[in-house]
């Protein structure tokens, strides 16, 4: 606890917001996009914790608060603290035996906050704690919310995630994190494509109906096409069915 | 390496984008059977289900039919003396199909269908529907025949509330009338027995017994009548009819017998036989059953009647002519099972009872004196590995000399039929078991003995040079001897016309073939009974019944060691799990002969949660296989000490997860060393928004052949192979067909990251979904359009490999590209499974069974969400067809031509040796299995390949070079002379 004071005066807050712009505005999940927007436009806070111990039992500890904001852009940003000295060497030498270095947030709504906020349980994540200390501290954590803006999910990774057991001499590089953070809401799939196909097919039609003109090369040469499109057919037949291995590996 | 091959056909591709489409359809897609291919790769197998009811044709002496109705709602007509289907009618699935009744008068099938929902009449002889009735609302109690004159002109039904009389001719309705005070009592009995009146028998429990007589002419109730019956609660359970109208009903508190006439004038009472003064004794806790028999709908039925005492005691008695004392005929301990048979003017009861341990004998007694009739003994084999008999129809005729001749159709709790003919001969068995079929694989067949032996001598530690050369040697002449034996076979066959070389498969014959195309089918039934199927000729060849399976019991089966390590047998582990309890056992057995194997089975006294094969061996090269049970802790089996020390060593690369659909809770854990777990990751998808409808990982023995795609600049598209990969489907809690919608999600089941989160609006299951590769097929219902769609999904790790040698889930930070597109399909569909080859190299195909019955066999290249919009010179180059919102489905896809599978329920396919070639197994009523070939057979010779003409072409060629070079000498030496 000896190095809190000196850390405090340096960064004591190392905000990373990223923004992921959810298209709430076209998954209209039942609820009027008026109401309730405008009054819980302030955000709210939610605990972030994390866990890494030798013997990898659970004890989540503050790492930091995630700044949620739903509504029509839904954004979230973290305040994190430093590692202290403490929670350095801890972190080193869980990475030593490969054991986890865990993360959880609590249940929550970003959308519906009128009723109870927080639901019972906490999503976790992890990642290897070689990883993170190899990576000097970076990782790239991503929420996870389901259509009407629950918290589902979490998932922690590193860049790079490879453990390859490289020393990490400096201590200033386990201090802070630099964490990069989004939300992600599901994206909407795609449904059959008809209004273009048939576009293309009118397009395609509209070519075809003017060169009428043509039919009349037919008109006139069809004694002639005709028994040579079935002498060709009538080869190819046999061609084909001789070549039966031609679409072998197509893959 | 493989993604090369993808290029080779794409030069000819230049032509105008309609006709490409065209060509290319043709190109593909010339891939229907020949007709003299029919069955020959093929087999399909129909069965019923469970008989309900079953009738003999009883209209002529000669008639070989034989009527079935049976739960899955089919009623059939088979060949008795065959056991072949003649014609069969499914039904609805579920309530409102369920056969209620099945009575049969001459050529007339009468049927109560649905709870009392209809009344049809079938044509015997040919299976057509004569006529159908629609029936008042109520639930179905009973129905019978009436006849007046001598003459069977109606049916009645009796409902809940209502009973209504029809015409046999054509169903119209002659009269129906309101029951009295419907509320109160319960009706549960009509009775005809050929006078003017239609009884119906109601009952308020442990009161009072109510008998209405009806008019036949116009439903007027002449009588009513209560009587009181304090002792009696069920008239359908412990009442017949015997006799003269005289109701028998039997009580098993006060352990006596109550006679009632029922046509009597005036209020009666019912005459109380105690059991003890026929010196009769009910076996403790008992309910004891009374049998009666009415031969014809227009008589009174017979007055001997059957009272079972015991599981195995029957004894038949028979009511006195002045109706109030009843004289016992013969007693039957032990006796099994009792039937009346009627032919003409004599009635007989046939009696199983146990001759011996593997067999049973059933004799024929004269009904009306109790004799037992001369040379009517026939023996029924009992199967050990089958249930026990559950139930007799006998079939009885009169022979020429007037004495009773009678065939018996035995129906045992394994579901199967036997029929048997006089002297004791079985003509045939039906396994009813195989109409459900819950889950299945298939096992590669041994080796045959000398192969094995020779693979035997490598698994063999060395013992000196010597040894080792005459074993050689030794091994070396028997498989001379096995060739010179194969080649005098030949020879001897050949000389026999061929319609006599049969090859029958047995057990003791079974071998691998060349091309590993023939294996072992291990299906697992409903009812718990297993079968061994030879997958090529579909003859069963080994069955095994499981007693005790509970009827709601899960099962999983796992292949725990392939034939591949000769000489350990190869063996199969069936987990059973009582669903409400979630109690598991496991059944260990070798699947090519069936036999179960005497390992040590692990104790599992706790509910079982998961289970999940390693890819680590035990030092007897079987698979680990653990099981998790509700307190997250690990059982291994096998759980010898090399295994535990593998597990220890492994322990922190285990993963595994589990999913609690109730509680949208999925959770990841890791194994510590000590064999208990940690939990390591949670997602929860709220159950207030969307429910876990499925969840499917990638088939273990899966291979991918080419790691990437060529696109046409060339570049390579490497695709996400992610082996951990689990596709979740969600279904909406809202069904408004507005807010609906279906949920897609790719997790990553070692480390619980959710690498795509998609949603489908305005959808609604039932999804079908076929997780492979590097991609996710669904199907699902549009709610908005009413129709059925198809999406695709594939992923993508971009134009380079973050780590191309290994992969690992914690170690892959990137999310994939993922590429999506949609099409519409013309039918619903229910269920769906990907072709699946031995290397992978072959192109895949989805086999998607439709409700048809057809399975239709599309190949994925329609389904790849690359497939582009606007054509351009990229896109031909790398054969992609241009986008079409629709998907076609054209007839040649289907695979099994004509011979459709009823209600498919899976489809599982397994790879043969040969890499163009899958075996395709489709199940449910029917089992049809065939072979398929998604790329065509690229690696097999085709049957008419001409021989002659290659072999004399070469040879001409030998011969033209070998006298041209002659010529070519004496022209050089000539020219030397000169």
């Amino acid at each position: 606890m000896a190095s809190v004071p000196r850390s405090f005066l340096l960064l004591s807050i190392i905000p990373t917001i990223l923004i992921l712009c959810a298209d709430f505005a076209c998954c209209n999940t039942g609820r009027k996009t008026g109401d309730g927007l405008d009054t819980d436009f302030s955000g709210f806070s939610v605990p972030f914790e994390h866990s890494f111990e030798v013997d990898d039992v659970s004890r989540f500890r503050m790492r930091g608060a995630l700044q949620l904001r739903g509504g029509r852009e839904t954004s979230v940003s973290l305040s994190q603290s430093q590692l202290s000295e403490e929670d350095r060497n801890t972190l080193k030498e869980v990475a030593v035996v490969d054991g986890l270095y865990k993360i959880r947030v609590p249940r929550v709504s970003l959308t519906d906050r009128q009723t109870e906020r927080q639901m019972d349980g906490y999503l976790t994540a992890f990642v290897r704690a070689c990883s993170l200390v190899e990576s000097h501290l970076s990782d790239v954590i991503t929420l996870h919310t389901d259509v009407s803006g629950y918290l589902i999910g979490v998932s922690i990774v590193t860049i790079p995630g490879a453990c390859r057991g490289t020393e990490v001499e400096d201590e200033v590089d386990l201090e802070a994190f630099n964490t990069t953070l989004t939300i992600i809401a599901p994206t909407n799939a795609p449904q059959p494509e008809t209004a273009l196909f048939i576009e293309r097919m009118d397009i395609e039609h509209e070519k075809r109906g003017k060169p009428q003109e043509q039919k009349s090369f037919f008109a006139k040469y069809w004694m002639y096409i005709v028994p040579l499109v079935l002498f060709l057919m009538m080869s190819g037949a046999q061609d084909q069915s001789g070549g039966g291995a031609a679409n072998g590996g197509g893959r | 390496m493989g993604r090369y091959l993808s290029m080779k056909p794409s030069a000819k591709m230049s032509k105008p984008t309609s006709l490409f489409v065209i060509f290319f359809s043709l190109f593909v897609m010339s891939e229907a059977v020949f007709e003299d291919q029919v069955g020959k790769f093929d087999w399909r197998q129909q069965y019923v289900g469970k008989t309900l009811f079953a009738h003999f044709d009883s209209h002529s002496q000669s008639s070989k039919m034989l009527f079935l109705a049976t739960d899955k709602n089919i009623f059939a007509s088979f060949n008795s003396r065959t056991g072949d289907l003649i014609w069969r009618h499914v039904d609805k699935v579920g309530p409102e199909g369920t056969i209620d009744i099945l009575l049969l008068h001459g050529q007339d099938a009468l049927m109560v269908v649905g709870d009392g929902r209809l009344l049809r009449s079938w044509d015997t002889n040919m299976g057509g529907l004569n006529w159908e009735a629609m029936l008042d609302t109520g639930s179905f109690q009973a129905a019978c025949f009436v006849a007046i004159q001598d003459t069977v002109k109606h049916v009645a039904v009796l409902k809940k509330a209502v009973i209504s009389l029809h015409y046999l001719s054509n169903g119209h309705q002659k009269w129906v009338e309101n029951l009295p005070d419907g509320d109160a009592v319960q009706y549960q009995a009509v009775y005809s027995g050929g006078e003017e009146e239609v009884y119906v028998l109601g009952v308020v429990p442990n009161s009072h017994l109510t008998i209405i007589a009806y008019s036949l002419e116009d439903g007027e109730i002449i009588k009513q009548r209560s009587v009181e019956a304090p002792w009696l609660s069920s008239v359908e359970s412990s009442c017949v009819v015997v006799g003269q109208g005289m109701l028998m009903c039997v009580d098993p508190a006060t352990l006596a017998l109550y006679t009632l006439p029922i046509q009597a004038e005036e209020t009666p009472q019912f005459n109380q036989i105690l059991l003890q003064s026929l010196d009769l004794e009910v076996s403790p806790s008992f309910q004891p059953v009374l049998v009666s028999s009415q031969p014809h709908p227009a008589r009174s039925p017979l007055s001997e009647f059957f009272l079972q005492l015991g599981p195995d005691h029957h004894v038949l008695l028979q009511l006195n002519a002045d109706g109030y004392t009843i004289a016992p005929l013969r007693d039957f301990q032990p006796a099994f099972l009792v039937s009346f048979a009627t032919t003409g003017e004599k009635t007989v009861a046939a009696v199983m009872t146990p001759k011996n341990e593997t067999a049973c004998a059933i004799n024929l007694f004269s009904a009306d004196s109790g004799r037992r009739l001369l040379d009517t003994t026939v023996i029924f084999p009992l199967d050990l590995n089958g249930g026990k008999p559950h139930k007799l129809y006998v079939h009885a005729f009169l022979k020429k000399d007037d004495s009773v001749g009678y065939r018996v159709l035995v129906q045992t709790q394994d579901h199967a039929l036997t029929f048997i003919q006089q002297p004791g001969r079985v003509v045939w068995t039906r396994e009813e078991a195989l109409a459900d079929v819950v889950t299945m694989e298939m096992v590669d067949l041994p080796l045959t003995g000398t192969q094995a032996e020779l693979e035997g001598e490598f698994g063999k530690k060395a013992d000196g040079l010597f040894p080792m050369v005459l074993k050689r040697l030794s091994s070396q002449v028997t498989l001379l001897q096995a060739w010179l034996a194969h080649l005098w076979k030949l020879f001897y066959e050949a000389r026999k016309p061929r319609s006599q070389v049969k090859n029958e498969v047995t057990i003791e014959t079974l071998s691998r073939d060349e091309f590993n195309l023939q294996k072992m089918m291990v299906m697992v039934t409903a009812s718990g009974k297993l079968f061994g199927i030879d997958s090529k000729s579909g003859s069963i060849l080994w069955k095994h019944y499981l007693e005790n399976v509970q009827p709601n019991a899960v099962f999983k089966l796992i292949v725990q060691r392939t034939t591949a390590h000769f000489p350990h047998p190869p063996q199969c582990t069936l987990l059973i799990k009582d669903k409400d309890t979630g109690l598991a056992s496991l059944h260990v057995f070798n699947p090519i002969f069936g036999r179960k194997s005497h390992i040590a089975l692990p104790v599992l006294p706790r509910p079982i949660l998961q289970s999940l094969l390693l890819p680590v061996i035990d030092q007897d090269y079987a698979k680990v296989l653990l099981l998790v049970d509700d307190q997250y802790k690990v059982t291994a089996f096998p759980s010898t000490k090399n295994v535990l020390q593998q597990l220890q060593e492994m322990s922190s690369s285990i993963f595994f997860y589990l999913i609690r659909s109730d509680q949208g809770n999925l959770s990841g854990f890791r194994l510590r060393k000590d064999l208990s777990t940690e939990r390591i990751w949670e997602v929860v998808l709220p159950t207030e928004v969307q429910k876990i409808v499925a969840v499917n990982g990638k088939r273990p023995n899966e291979h991918v052949h080419s790691q990437g795609r060529v696109m046409g600049d060339r570049s390579v598209l490497y695709k996400y192979l992610n082996p951990n990969l689990l596709a979740v489907v969600t279904e909406s809690t809202d069904a408004h067909p507005e807010r609906a919608f279906v949920g897609m999600f790719l997790i990553d089941g070692v480390t619980g990251r959710i690498i795509h989160e998609a949603v489908q609006r305005k959808a609604r299951g039932p999804v079908h979904f076929v997780h492979s590769e590097n991609w996710v097929v669904y199907e699902y219902w549009n709610t908005k359009s009413r129709r059925n769609e198809f999406s695709v999904l594939e992923l993508f790790e971009g134009t380079e490999l973050y780590n191309s040698t290994v992969f690992s889930s914690l170690d892959r930070p990137h999310l994939p590209q993922v590429l999506q597109q949609t099409y519409i399909f013309p039918s619903p569909i229910t269920t769906m499974e990907a072709t699946l080859t031995e290397k992978g190299i072959t192109s895949r195909h989805l086999l998607v069974g439709l409700p048809s019955g057809a399975i239709l066999s599309l190949p994925k290249m329609f389904l790849d969400p690359r497939r582009p919009e606007v054509v351009t010179e990229h896109s031909r180059e790398e054969n992609l067809i241009p986008y079409a919102p629709e998907m076609p489905i054209r007839t040649e896809w289907f695979i099994n031509y004509n011979q459709t599978v009823a209600r498919v329920k899976g489809i599982y396919t397994a790879p043969s040796g040969l890499e163009s070639t899958c075996l395709v197994v489709a199940y449910g009523l029917d089992i049809y299995q065939t072979r398929v070939y998604p790329s065509k057979q690229f690696d097999v010779l085709k049957d008419d390949y001409d021989y002659v003409l290659i072999s004399s072409v070469l040879f001409a060629l030998f011969f033209a070079t070998m006298i041209s070079k002659r010529l070519a000498q004496v022209k050089l030496l000539n020219r030397a002379w000169r």
